[in-house]
């Protein structure tokens, strides 16, 4: 568990001879940080600008605020242990999102991710509402509309929709990240905005041009 | 106007995902059609939209510190405060995270149990030996499952044993008893201990798990779990008189 300890105020990137060490705690005059071999940056330099995204990503995911911190607690320790298996130059925000993500779903065996009828092209039903009382929606804004909506759509639409619009991921990082092929994350992204729109246009907003 | 041959590129369009020879003839179509193009434009405020209400949460400041120990208050002359608190925040997050992982398999193995409940108390044959009789159910067992399943007596109480089952939980055979008190029934699920069923922690009272009353405990190596729809004081009553059993 070395990430902490570099995070110390004095936190110089310190680059470091030992090449065979991917990392290891330094002790010295009282300080511990982390030495990350000759990757070119530490795995909390590269993590802490993420956590706040992460967070939100999900928080999202759980519809829970202790679940969501539990979540992103989880998946820092787990990728802080597989930081040394993670390849310099490939995909950092991306190989954190996906573990994130696949800490959520091996925490719950019952999660339906894969939405079978959407390759059928079947109608999607939209689960009814248990998250905003209408006393809300009256009130709310589009902004807020735009959250309710969201957090109503199936999780496999919401995901995509999220990391697509707010993360601006390309869909072929998405495909990869989620492991489906660009075709199902485009069809996902679009049904997504679809009932997006719907649920909207049901709430008397039409987002025109 | 070809409207048709655009109708399926517009997400792929306002996520610039399409290629350049394609974004070239779209953006010329569109030039020449109002209704496609406030359908881009609509689209485009829908994601730029969907982009600001995405950014909804943030991480509390103390999670944050718990998960960022350097973006604390810092204290000038405790040199080695940083390290303390690292150390302590790396401890917490091991923790955190072992305690998560315990969860996740207290739940998994919860919502096993849960399941091999009720798909007996919808089962046509919810026991294979149908006996009131201790003396019947606890030979029953013997050579079916590796220890053994002493009943308790249930002489003057509310309760009657409607008879047990074997089971399969972890890869092992398990002995369900299902009891009756009044229109309810209480499966209780026995098996041997073994590594991650641990996670089921010990209880001497009833908690209320995906909706049902549970209550497990161990007794040398062995564990038991108690569930059903009925009232937490009578799974701790049959509960307590498992446990009493001579």
């Amino acid at each position: 568990m070395g990430f902490i300890p570099a995070w110390g105020e004095q936190n110089k990137v310190r680059r470091t001879g030992i090449k065979t060490i991917q990392s290891v705690f330094w002790k010295m005059k009282g300080e511990c940080r982390v030495l990350s071999g000759d990757r070119g940056a530490s795995f909390e330099e590269l993590a802490t600008p993420l956590l706040r995204p992460l967070y939100n990503f999900a928080r999202w995911l759980t519809r829970d605020t202790h679940e969501a911190e539990d979540l992103v607690q989880e998946a820092f320790a787990r990728a802080l242990k597989g930081f040394s298996g993670f390849q310099p130059g490939t995909n950092f925000r991306a190989w954190m999102f996906r573990i994130v993500r696949n800490t959520f779903l091996s925490s719950r065996s019952n999660v339906a991710i894969h939405v079978s009828v959407e390759e059928e092209g079947g109608e999607d039903l939209l689960p009814p509402d248990p998250y905003t009382p209408e006393s809300i929606l009256m009130k709310a804004g589009l902004q807020q509309r735009i959250q309710a909506a969201i957090e109503r759509l199936p999780l496999a639409y919401r995901e995509a929709l999220l990391l697509c619009d707010v993360e601006e991921m390309r869909y072929q990082e998405i495909a990869a990240l989620i492991g489906v092929p660009v075709g199902t994350v485009m069809s996902r992204i679009s049904r997504a905005r679809k009932l997006l729109r719907g649920m909207l246009a049901e709430d008397g907003l039409r987002i025109e041009s | 106007m070809n409207c048709d041959l655009w109708q399926d590129k517009f997400d792929a369009f306002v996520d610039m995902e399409l290629s350049s020879a394609e974004t070239r003839d779209f953006e010329e179509h569109l030039r020449g059609c109002p209704a496609c193009s406030a359908e881009a434009l609509a689209r485009q405020r829908l994601k730029s939209q969907t982009r600001l209400a995405g950014q909804r949460f943030e991480p509390s400041a103390e999670f944050e510190r718990r998960i960022i120990p350097s973006s604390a208050p810092k204290r000038a002359g405790w040199r080695w405060m940083p390290a303390l608190v690292a150390a302590a925040a790396a401890l917490l997050l091991v923790l955190g995270g072992l305690s998560w992982r315990q969860r996740t398999v207290e739940r998994q193995l919860v919502s096993q149990l849960v399941d091999q409940h009720v798909a007996s108390m919808a089962s046509v044959n919810p026991v294979d030996v149908v006996s009131t009789d201790a003396h019947t159910v606890k030979p029953w067992f013997q050579g079916k499952v590796p220890f053994s399943v002493d009943i308790p007596d249930l002489h003057d109480t509310q309760f009657t044993l409607l008879g047990g089952r074997i089971e399969y939980f972890q890869q092992s055979p398990a002995a369900q008893l299902i009891f009756a008190v009044r229109q309810h029934r209480i499966s209780v699920f026995i098996f041997r201990e073994v590594g991650e069923t641990a996670a089921l922690g010990e209880q001497t009272a009833p908690i209320r798990k995906a909706g049902f009353q549970t209550q497990s405990w161990t007794e040398d190596g062995i564990r038991y779990f108690a569930i059903s729809d009925v009232n937490a004081q009578d799974v701790r009553q049959l509960c307590d008189l498992l446990k009493r059993r001579s």
